[in-house]
């Protein structure tokens, strides 16, 4: 276990995966990631938690997740509007699905669809920002929430829409196992995106609007295009996340993209960490997780308490907002940075200083 | 024409609620830089407190009016200190994002307590006949909202130009360094910001109980500050009541006039339109100050 970096070469201070071990540890994960649903049945038997579904759930937000931290925690642009945009997204796909367009055609269009929306509502981040951003990208959220919601011709309005399941050349995803390895691709996908994007020179210009955006518009940025920029990759990063979303449920409605799914995506990546690729797939692993392991001990109470589950959600959304507050005053850089001091630790010990 | 004046009576009376709302929304922006998402959810608490002693626990008007102002206080002051004071000078997402969890938490304990059916005063406080004036025709609950909402608006206008307090208040608004150095304490400013803050909102949801009912969705009602706060500047006390008055009556003479060509629920969302035109042309509203910004 090495105890420092020691780069001898610039290639190496470049490289994604710097060390031999965390090579090795990440080979490792996409073995283990790669085989676990071939034994995820009898796991989720003995658990009681469908794992496939989980997981599935888990590549999709964190599709979205990098979406909005590249915006949010990389440019430092608040979105509070990213639920209604992953809804554009699904409703996109699931509209061309239905016209008969391909997995493969429908979900990029989705996606530059929803960078599309994205954008437009970007527009007023040249001018304002911080707080007024929030308020704007909140009333983006409301309009195109009520757009989805009475735009029945497009929409199917508050029944639904139904979608096929995705199919690529004829093989179709249309259970959770074969979902599975489709969602694991983009996870994955997205995952190397946001980590490349972030050592380029567009990634370095987010970073810095982000951190003193004045020195950076007088070194050459330009503030405008790369905040519209951030805007539309983050969106249509959400915008294919919603279009999986719209392939694996196959009936989408409007009440999933609410502004407590943008809520929802900001928890995941302040639990998460800000400004951390690792941080967003924390965040969506926590977030994710979290209803299904309240429910257990939400049966087992049941037994004492019967009116339990009638509050079951609310008390759900206290203990996810409890979190968030606790987070926010204990953790404000997430467990990203709690994992990295943890690492930190074991890595020099004993001689931690 | 009489359809359109009683429109703009109906929408000036609610409005005049959001401005009292939207009056606690700029002065806890205006003193602490936060800006509360959880403004809404201080009028549902309100509601519903003042609708539990009254209708559950059968105390008399006064008493539990006073009950509630009192709980409202006590809460503002509570949340300030807990949670509020860790944030000062943290980044303004995490600032944002606490008064969101607050809301979510505060929706969720209301859902727990009261449940999620439509509550309403019983016996109803103010009746609901209507009395004429000329064309139009205006239920009596809407004119004691009218006057309530303009009784506080007014009391507390006086309190920031005539009480120490008051003046302390806006010193510190003005300048932190500055009121501090002249001994006033910022701490207890931004205590008392939330306070009232709290206790307007509170009042603002027994008043809106009062017409439509008590039930979740009355958390919504504090959305709507945020277009009223945003035409009216948003550290300007004065621009949220004319912001507050003038989203009332937009909403609700573009629901009633749209409502036919998108389909119904216009009044949800007009106040968004409205905000997002504003933030394109003037963004810091109407009375707002503009930021100057220097290298």
């Amino acid at each position: 276990m090495p105890c420092g970096l020691f780069y001898e070469r610039y290639e190496k201070d470049e490289s994604i995966f710097p060390t031999v071990w965390l090579r090795f540890w990440m080979i490792a994960l996409g073995v283990f990631l790669l085989t676990f649903p071939f034994f995820a049945q009898p796991l989720s038997d003995a658990l009681g938690i469908n794992l496939l579904n989980l997981f599935n759930l888990f590549f999709i937000y964190i599709v979205g997740a990098h979406g909005l931290n590249l915006l949010t925690g990389y440019t430092g642009q608040i979105s509070l509007g990213h639920g209604a945009f992953m809804g554009v997204g699904a409703y996109t796909a699931g509209i061309l699905a239905n016209l008969g367009w391909p997995f493969w055609l429908a979900l990029p269009f989705a996606g530059l669809m929803t960078a599309a929306v994205g954008m437009i509502f970007g527009i007023p981040s040249l001018r304002l920002k911080g707080l007024y951003l929030a308020i704007a990208t909140m009333a983006a959220q409301f309009i195109l929430d009520y757009a989805m919601r009475n735009w029945e011709a497009l929409t199917g309005g508050s029944s639904g829409l139904a979608v096929p399941a995705a199919s690529i050349g004829g093989f179709e995803f249309d259970d959770d196992f074969k979902f599975y390895f489709l969602g694991l691709a983009f996870a994955a996908g997205a995952t190397m995106y946001l980590k490349n994007i972030t050592r380029t020179r567009p990634g370095r210009a987010f970073v810095a609007v982000r951190d003193r955006y004045l020195s950076a518009e007088v070194i050459g940025v330009n503030l405008f295009k790369y905040r519209i920029m951030s805007f539309g990759i983050s969106s249509f990063m959400v915008g294919i996340a919603g279009g999986l979303w719209a392939y694996y449920i196959t009936i989408i409605s409007d009440e999933h993209f609410t502004i407590w799914l943008s809520v929802q995506y900001l928890a995941m990546i302040i639990v998460g960490g800000m400004g951390s690729v690792l941080g967003s797939i924390y965040g969506v692993i926590f977030m994710v997780t979290l209803p299904e392991v309240l429910l257990i001990p939400a049966e087992t109470l049941t037994e004492i308490w019967p009116d339990i589950f009638g509050i079951f959600a609310s008390l759900r959304e206290m203990i996810f907002g409890i979190i968030v507050i606790a987070f926010l005053i204990f953790e404000p850089d997430g467990l990203a940075a709690r994992w990295h001091t943890i690492r930190a630790y074991w890595k020099l010990w004993p001689f931690s200083y | 024409m009489q359809e359109f004046l009683q429109l703009i009576v109906t929408g000036l009376v609610i409005g005049s609620v959001y401005a009292l709302v939207a009056m606690g929304f700029a002065l806890i922006y205006k003193s602490t830089s936060i800006i509360n998402f959880a403004q809404g959810e201080f009028v549902l608490l309100g509601g519903y407190i003042c609708w539990w002693f009254y209708t559950s626990l059968g105390v008399p008007v006064v008493p539990a009016f006073l009950a509630t102002m009192a709980i409202a206080v006590l809460m503002g002051l509570v949340l300030e200190r807990v949670m509020l004071r860790p944030m000062i000078g943290e980044p303004i997402i995490s600032v944002i994002m606490i008064t969101i969890a607050l809301a979510t938490v505060l929706k969720a304990l209301v859902t727990i307590l009261w449940g999620t059916q439509i509550q309403v005063f019983t016996p109803a406080i103010f009746s609901q006949d209507a009395i004429k004036f000329g064309p139009v025709l205006v239920s009596e609950v809407y004119l004691w909202t009218f006057g309530f909402a303009f009784l506080f608006l007014g009391v507390f206008a006086a309190f920031f130009k005539f009480t120490r307090v008051g003046i302390s208040m806006r010193a510190v608004a003005d300048d932190q360094q500055v009121a501090q150095s002249m001994g006033i304490s910022v701490k207890r400013v931004f205590a008392i910001s939330w306070s009232i803050g709290a206790l307007v909102s509170a009042v603002g949801g027994i008043l809106v109980g009062n017409i439509n009912g008590i039930n979740i969705a009355l958390a919504d009602f504090g959305l709507k500050v945020f277009p009223a706060v945003i035409l009216g500047g948003l550290d300007s006390i004065p621009g949220a009541i004319i912001g507050g008055l003038t989203i009332g009556i937009l909403e609700n003479i573009m629901g009633s006039y749209l409502d036919i060509y998108l389909g119904g629920g216009v009044k949800e969302i007009a106040p968004f339109i409205v905000l997002i035109v504003i933030l394109m042309i003037k963004p810091y509203g109407l009375f707002g100050i503009k930021e100057i910004e220097r290298v």
